[in-house]
């Protein structure tokens, strides 16, 4: 007993002297996370018959790299060691498929909440491509990073038409193929990519199709408020004070809010309508429909 | 025969008094059961990395055990000198070495069995959990039996490997080679095609004789089909549990031969 005492005693009093010395410190954590081995081949050979694995612990550290970076509070965010790290994972397991797709989201996060990098969301997947037997689903992403991303409608088409070759390949691409030719950069024709990926049975593309889709309602929604406050403008010669001011005027039945329940903004440098900054919706995205800037 | 199942079965109940073993199975056992907890951190891929991380926890700790128990098994009683009671008995060297080898394999398929049932346990309570996405393989997957197949076979060849050490070296050196060698049979399938990266002939030639004759231990590593659910040939699992059992009977065979030869005196 005396000696359970004393264990009990002394993990106590270590307890206490961390408690207290935390208080004071906080561990070093370098800007980039430091890659040992960043040769996915010479890691391969590291890990003998257990790459499966060691692709599985640096995919974890993948998505905690890109949720830390984006948390963080930093104005200047940089994702430097994202590719290394999804590089990485799927030279290690060649058919990671979510390593691809979720990781080519993750680059083409626009800048500077994200990366702000198709051009290596379109390596990645083509990396892909030659190593996972070549599935239409990649295809598919490549066609879409440079449809939402790059607006090069032609690539867009090419890469759709090439996804729809390939085995079990969804029967709706060639269409799609031919709409993004004839309709590229128009808002039904990005609401019915992302419709498409609303289907998906990854949580995260899942996800990141509800949310595209809200910035699309948003979008939809300011362009049908921008006559409204073009006929303000006309008449007043002026911005008007507030939402209160606009609605009163024009007989609006409330504040309009966009799909994230936040007010919309005026912005007066431009005299555009757009989503305020505290929404989660914002930046939105702008296609050939989005209006441009009013004269004041 | 009898002798044999006599020595086996006083090396099963020997090493079941050993607490290495049973360490390593809590162990593995404990990491399967917290591996859930990792959800948080995979994006969705909980599943993938729950098997990825049974899987590779069946084969390491499997060879872990191997290598601990093998390469005592006869330099251990050649130590304490037990081997001279052991021989005086009415039983062969080569029973003894066989009968050694029987008891150890059957420790290790009693904790791999018991590892298997903690892996698929947690697999249970996951497909609960996780509802199941068609095209992907289920949680339950039956064919991650066809790895644990192998990761058995393999491990009996590690087996026969560190016992054939343990019957001229210390258990420090056996354990060292029987690493080396574990090392080297993943990478083995460099040496055959070597002759294409070297000018001469008599080197190539080297190269592809060991390749033939060192343990050749990537074909026994499906874990990366079984996870993504990509067919595994029938061929193939016979014909590489056909090599464990040759390759084996192989080591087996020198083992007893260097075991005839030792003086203990």
């Amino acid at each position: 007993m005396p000696l359970v005492a004393a264990m009990a005693l002394l993990l106590t009093a270590a307890v206490a002297v961390q408690v207290v010395r935390d208080r004071g410190w906080v561990p070093y954590q370098p800007p980039n996370p430091l890659l040992w081995v960043q040769s996915g081949p010479l890691m391969q050979r590291l890990s003998v018959s257990y790459a499966n694995l060691a692709s599985d612990v640096y995919w974890m550290r993948a998505v905690i790299y890109y949720g830390g970076v984006r948390r963080s509070e930093s104005s200047a965010k940089t994702y430097e060691g994202l590719y290394p790290l999804l590089d990485l994972v799927t030279t290690l397991d060649p058919h990671f498929t979510v390593a691809y797709r979720f990781g080519a989201i993750f680059l083409t996060e626009a800048y500077p909440q994200g990366p702000g990098r198709p051009d290596q969301a379109i390596q990645l997947l083509e990396r892909a491509i030659e190593r996972d037997g070549g599935r239409w689903d990649y295809y598919y992403d490549i066609g879409f990073v440079y449809y939402w991303w790059l607006h090069d409608y032609q690539k867009a088409a090419e890469w759709f038409l090439k996804g729809a070759e390939r085995p079990n390949a969804a029967t709706w691409l060639k269409p799609l193929a031919a709409t993004t030719l004839a309709t590229g950069g128009q808002r039904d024709t990005s609401r019915q990519l992302w419709t498409e990926l609303l289907k998906s049975d990854m949580d995260y593309v899942h996800g990141q199709a509800e949310f595209r889709l809200k910035q699309l309602d948003a979008m939809d929604t300011i362009s049908k408020l921008t006559p409204v406050l073009q006929r303000f403008i006309s008449r007043e010669h002026r911005l008007p004070q507030s939402w209160q001011e606009l609605a009163a005027s024009e007989h609006l039945p409330q504040i309009p809010l966009d799909p994230s329940g936040v007010p919309f903004v005026f912005d007066s440098n431009v005299g555009r309508i757009d989503v305020s900054r505290q929404s989660t919706l914002w930046p939105l995205p702008i296609d050939a429909q989005t209006p441009a800037g009013m004269p004041q | 025969m009898r002798q044999v199942v006599l020595v086996a079965g006083a090396v099963f109940r020997e090493s079941v008094r050993d607490r290495v073993p049973y360490s390593m199975v809590l162990f593995a056992v404990g990491l399967m059961a917290a591996s859930f907890l990792i959800s948080q951190l995979t994006a969705g891929q909980d599943l993938k990395i729950i098997k990825d991380l049974g899987l590779a926890a069946l084969s390491l700790f499997g060879m872990l055990i191997a290598i601990f128990l093998g390469i005592g098994l006869v330099s251990k009683e050649v130590e304490r000198k037990i081997i001279f009671g052991l021989l005086a008995k009415p039983i062969t060297r080569a029973q003894l070495v066989i009968g050694k080898y029987a008891g150890l394999v059957a420790t290790l398929v009693i904790n791999l069995t018991v590892m298997t049932l903690a892996f698929y346990a947690v697999l249970a309570y996951m497909s609960y959990s996780i509802p199941a996405v068609p095209g992907r393989p289920a949680a339950l997957d039956p064919r991650m039996l066809i790895a644990i197949v192998l990761i058995v076979a393999e491990v009996a060849v590690i087996t026969a490997v560190a016992l054939f050490f343990s019957t001229f070296s210390s258990p420090l050196l056996s354990a060292v080679l029987t690493l080396g060698l574990w090392v080297a049979g993943h990478f083995n399938a460099d040496l055959r095609n070597f002759g294409d990266v070297v000018d001469s002939p008599s080197v190539a030639a080297i190269a592809r004789g060991l390749y033939y004759t060192l343990p050749n231990l990537a074909p026994f590593d499906v874990k990366a089909e079984v996870v993504h659910g990509m067919p595994i040939s029938l061929r193939h699992v016979v014909l590489t549990l056909l090599y464990a059992a040759l390759y084996a009977s192989v080591l087996l065979m020198a083992s007893v031969a260097i075991f005839r030869r030792r003086d203990f005196k």
